[in-house]
């Protein structure tokens, strides 16, 4: 029985040939680069987006070459992109596959064959979605939210191919993530080693487990709506589709609801934030425990609370359709289930400020960005208030306030874990460092850029000033103070953009020139630090696995020889030893 | 003489003995296949998938302008000159669950190292499987071609009827054709006596959840797409 496979190497699949190790390889370090490297191409894709849709904003008839239609892909390309092919599939596919084996001492996931799949699924969706831009008709621009029946019908951009494509795209994502999504459950519910008990785990692990049996759960409303979608539009059914007057004639379609795409869309969007939320909460728990040589405060509050999140998310999906016309009752209910996440969350962040609290804080540039986090996050939760409520939503909805809302907590927040992230790993995924005063440079920039940006854009909703619209042009409620701050956005946002070459540089450079990296330079008590290799070696562990002794957060211990005890390190001398 | 049966092994663990299982450093799931764990897992997940479906099927079928065709009448057959309700649907529904029961035997006679009885009844399995399917494709073409119902038309009343249809029994079809394929691969496995060599029948448990789940789910499509 696979049970017994502890210390035993035989079932894991061993590559011969260069392509086994990094092409078809089945190793989930292996895996993990891949993933990441495709989601964050796919991500300077919608990068580039956004620079184009500011420039548009910033300087509307400056660039001939923005029509309205290829501003509204734009849109719609840049928020799919990002939610789901940057952010889930870096934070789940790359964090997840790397970190999950490492640091819960397992060997890898409990079934490499599927996991690789996985990532070819992924492969495969995100080369159908950028089929998306060279269709007739280019990519769709329904708005990410893929609303029908606009989005299939006649006058939105992309209604021919490009809805196609993504739905289809959608779907394959949906399949490749139920694949890579159970692997990360069972191996973290069976494959923990000797004495890593679940509330052992470190808080990264417990984010991703708990984003990801959210992501088996929701993913499946996504499945059926794209399915859905996808028969109204080739086979001419009416799931969505009431009867319209579509260019001056009557469509054949008959008694459809839009209103269930709405429900289904949402159902899977809501929770689809906390999957990329939980994993970002779990992962800045853990850098400012390590960077502030404190443990991390309340830990079992930290886990329940990320538990509670994740069932609450499941139950505020209409609170995104306060003005799509459902029952008003529902908007009392879902209401107050929004308000009350707000209770778990606000935990969450009490115990990052205490753990901060009197902490020997190391301000290295993964500790700047988890800080960083923390502005960010309390700022887009904060907002998140307010358009919680019913009566506060209905005039801020479809307003720069939203746009600026989601930014600042799904956009920016989690961006900036994974920057951290990405720097507090980057020695142990390729035992070099990095440099650090180019690292201090992205990092200022990056976050005094990201308020720079979205600051403003509260003001601008407040003022009414409509969201996925390609020119203001002259009504009377736009003072001409818009124009500028459009303006003062866009320049902000371009400085932001060119500053991610700083980062790009700083990793390529690194990973050829960087010093060699101590196998644990920042003192850090969990298990994948604690490998006898770095990087670490096909198998992970060597010829035996570790055992856990302690929780991953012993640091600054009084009477310790050192301010972190390792996981591995047993609380007394082993009685047999 | 027989041992006494205590209280405890007829409800199972208590509550205080799963938390203990859960806060061990062992598996969660004790002594239980990984790849079993992985495929209840799954099953979880599939639940939501044919969930949203026929949510999605009740709201519309509540939304629908046009009168909902009468379930009874449209799957009727006529035998001997007389219009009997749903007989067909009954007899795919008696394949269907007899095959959960030829399943059940092949995962105990698995469980039991027995090679031919269990590939026996694994490829018995398959067979209730394709008569399900071949019976399905015969009600597909009896509404296609004699009721000229399509996934957009649908001449008896409300569109949705017809897409529904197609889209929820299609779904299931795939699922069920995707069943008999893994059961067959399995039963031939079993019978060249490749798990007697790994030791391990865990393979025909994992197929028989699967299977399982297939006919479970089509229960519910029987009761809220037939029977309502």
């Amino acid at each position: 029985m696979a049970t017994t496979l502890a210390d035993d190497l035989r079932p894991l699949h061993h590559p011969h040939s260069w392509v086994t190790k990094y092409v078809w390889s089945q190793d989930h370090k292996v895996i993990a680069i891949q993933y990441s490297c495709t989601a964050i191409g796919i991500g300077l894709v919608a990068l580039v987006l956004s620079a184009l849709m500011r420039l548009q904003l910033g300087f509307p008839g400056a660039f001939p070459a923005i029509q309205p239609d290829n501003y509204l892909q734009f849109v719609s390309m840049h928020g799919m992109i990002m939610v789901v092919y940057l952010l889930t599939a870096l934070l789940l596919g790359g964090f997840g596959n790397y970190l999950i084996p490492l640091m819960i001492g397992a060997r890898d996931m409990v079934f490499p064959f599927v996991n690789m799949l996985s990532y070819w699924f992924y492969l495969l969706s995100v080369i159908v979605l950028v089929a998306g831009f060279f269709v007739p008709g280019g990519p769709t621009g329904a708005g990410w939210t893929l609303y029908p029946p606009q989005a299939i019908s006649e006058g939105t951009p992309g209604h021919q191919w490009g809805i196609v494509t993504m739905l289809v795209s959608l779907a394959i994502f949906v399949a490749a993530f139920t694949m890579g999504g159970l692997n990360y459950v069972t191996t973290v519910l069976q494959a923990r080693t000797r004495g890593m008990t679940l509330m052992r785990m470190p808080l990264s692990v417990w984010g991703i487990f708990t984003a990801s049996v959210m992501g088996l759960l929701a993913f499946p409303a996504l499945f059926v709506a794209a399915i859905m979608m996808l028969f109204d539009h080739l086979a001419g059914t009416s799931f969505f589709m009431p009867t319209m007057q579509s260019m001056g004639a009557i469509t054949p379609t008959q008694g459809g609801s839009p209103l269930l795409f709405q429900h289904l869309f949402w159902f899977f969007g809501h929770p689809e934030v906390y999957i990329v939320a939980l994993p970002a909460f779990g992962i800045v728990s853990d850098l400012i425990s390590v960077h502030a040589r404190r443990n991390i405060f309340g830990y079992r509050m930290m886990v329940w609370a990320i538990v509670i999140i994740g069932a609450l998310s499941f139950l505020v999906w209409a609170h995104h359709m306060y003005v799509s016309g459902m029952n008003p009752y529902f908007g009392f209910f879902f209401a107050t289930s929004t308000l009350i996440i707000a209770i778990p969350t606000a935990i969450k962040v009490y115990n990052w400020l205490l753990t901060l609290w009197r902490g020997d804080i190391h301000l290295r540039v993964p500790m700047l960005f988890a800080i960083a986090f923390i502005f960010t996050f309390i700022h887009g939760g904060l907002s998140g208030l307010f358009l919680g409520n019913v009566s506060v939503d209905v005039p801020l909805s479809d307003t720069f306030f939203v746009v600026a809302h989601f930014h600042m907590v799904m956009g920016v927040s989690p961006i900036l874990v994974i920057f951290g992230a990405i720097y507090h790993w980057y020695p142990k995924i390729f035992g070099r460092m990095w440099n650090d005063s180019l690292g201090k440079m992205h990092f200022w920039i990056t976050f005094i850029g990201v308020y720079a940006i979205f600051l403003p854009m509260h003001y601008l909703g407040i003022l009414g000033v409509p969201r996925r619209y390609y020119a203001l042009g002259q009504a009377d409620f736009i003072p001409p103070s818009v124009h500028l701050a459009n303006e003062w956005i866009s320049i902000a946002a371009l400085i932001v953009f060119c500053a991610q070459g700083l980062f790009f540089y700083n990793m390529i450079w690194s990973l050829f020139r960087g010093p060699k990296a101590d196998p644990n330079p920042w003192g850090a008590a969990s298990l994948e630090w604690q490998t006898p290799d770095t990087p670490p070696a096909h198998g992970n562990w060597g010829p035996h696995l570790p055992t856990v002794y302690r929780w991953a957060y012993d640091y600054s211990v009084p009477g310790a020889p050192r301010d972190f005890i390792p996981q591995t390190e047993p609380r007394e001398p082993e009685p047999r030893a | 003489m027989a041992r006494e049966i205590t209280n405890r092994e007829v409800i199972g663990p208590t509550l205080r003995e799963i938390s203990a299982d859960w806060s061990a450093d062992q598996e969660v799931f004790r002594h239980t296949h990984w790849g079993k764990a992985m495929m209840w897992i799954f099953l979880l997940s599939d639940t939501f998938i044919f969930s949203c479906f026929l949510t999605g099927y009740m709201t519309m079928r509540a939304s629908a302008v046009l009168p909902w065709p009468n379930t009874a009448e449209v799957f009727a057959l006529n035998i001997g000159g007389q219009d009997i309700p749903l007989v067909l649907i009954a007899i795919m529904t008696f394949a269907l669950i007899s095959s959960s029961g030829t399943m059940a035997m092949a995962v105990n006679f698995g469980y039991r190292r027995d090679r031919r009885k269990t590939a026996t009844l694994m490829l018995l399995t398959a067979l209730f499987g394709l008569t399900f399917l071949s019976m399905q494709a015969f009600e597909w073409s009896k509404l296609i071609f004699e009721e000229g119902v399509r996934p957009w038309y649908n001449p008896m009343g409300a569109p949705q009827f017809g897409a529904s249809f197609f889209m929820i029994t299609g779904f299931h079809g795939l699922h069920v054709t995707c069943g008999v394929i893994l059961l067959l691969i399995i039963a031939s496995k079993v019978a060249r006596g490749h798990y007697d060599r790994t030791g391990d029948y865990s393979a025909v448990e994992i197929a028989g959840l699967y299977w399982h789940f297939v006919d479970l789910v089509w229960v519910f499509i029987f009761a809220f797409f037939y029977l309502w």
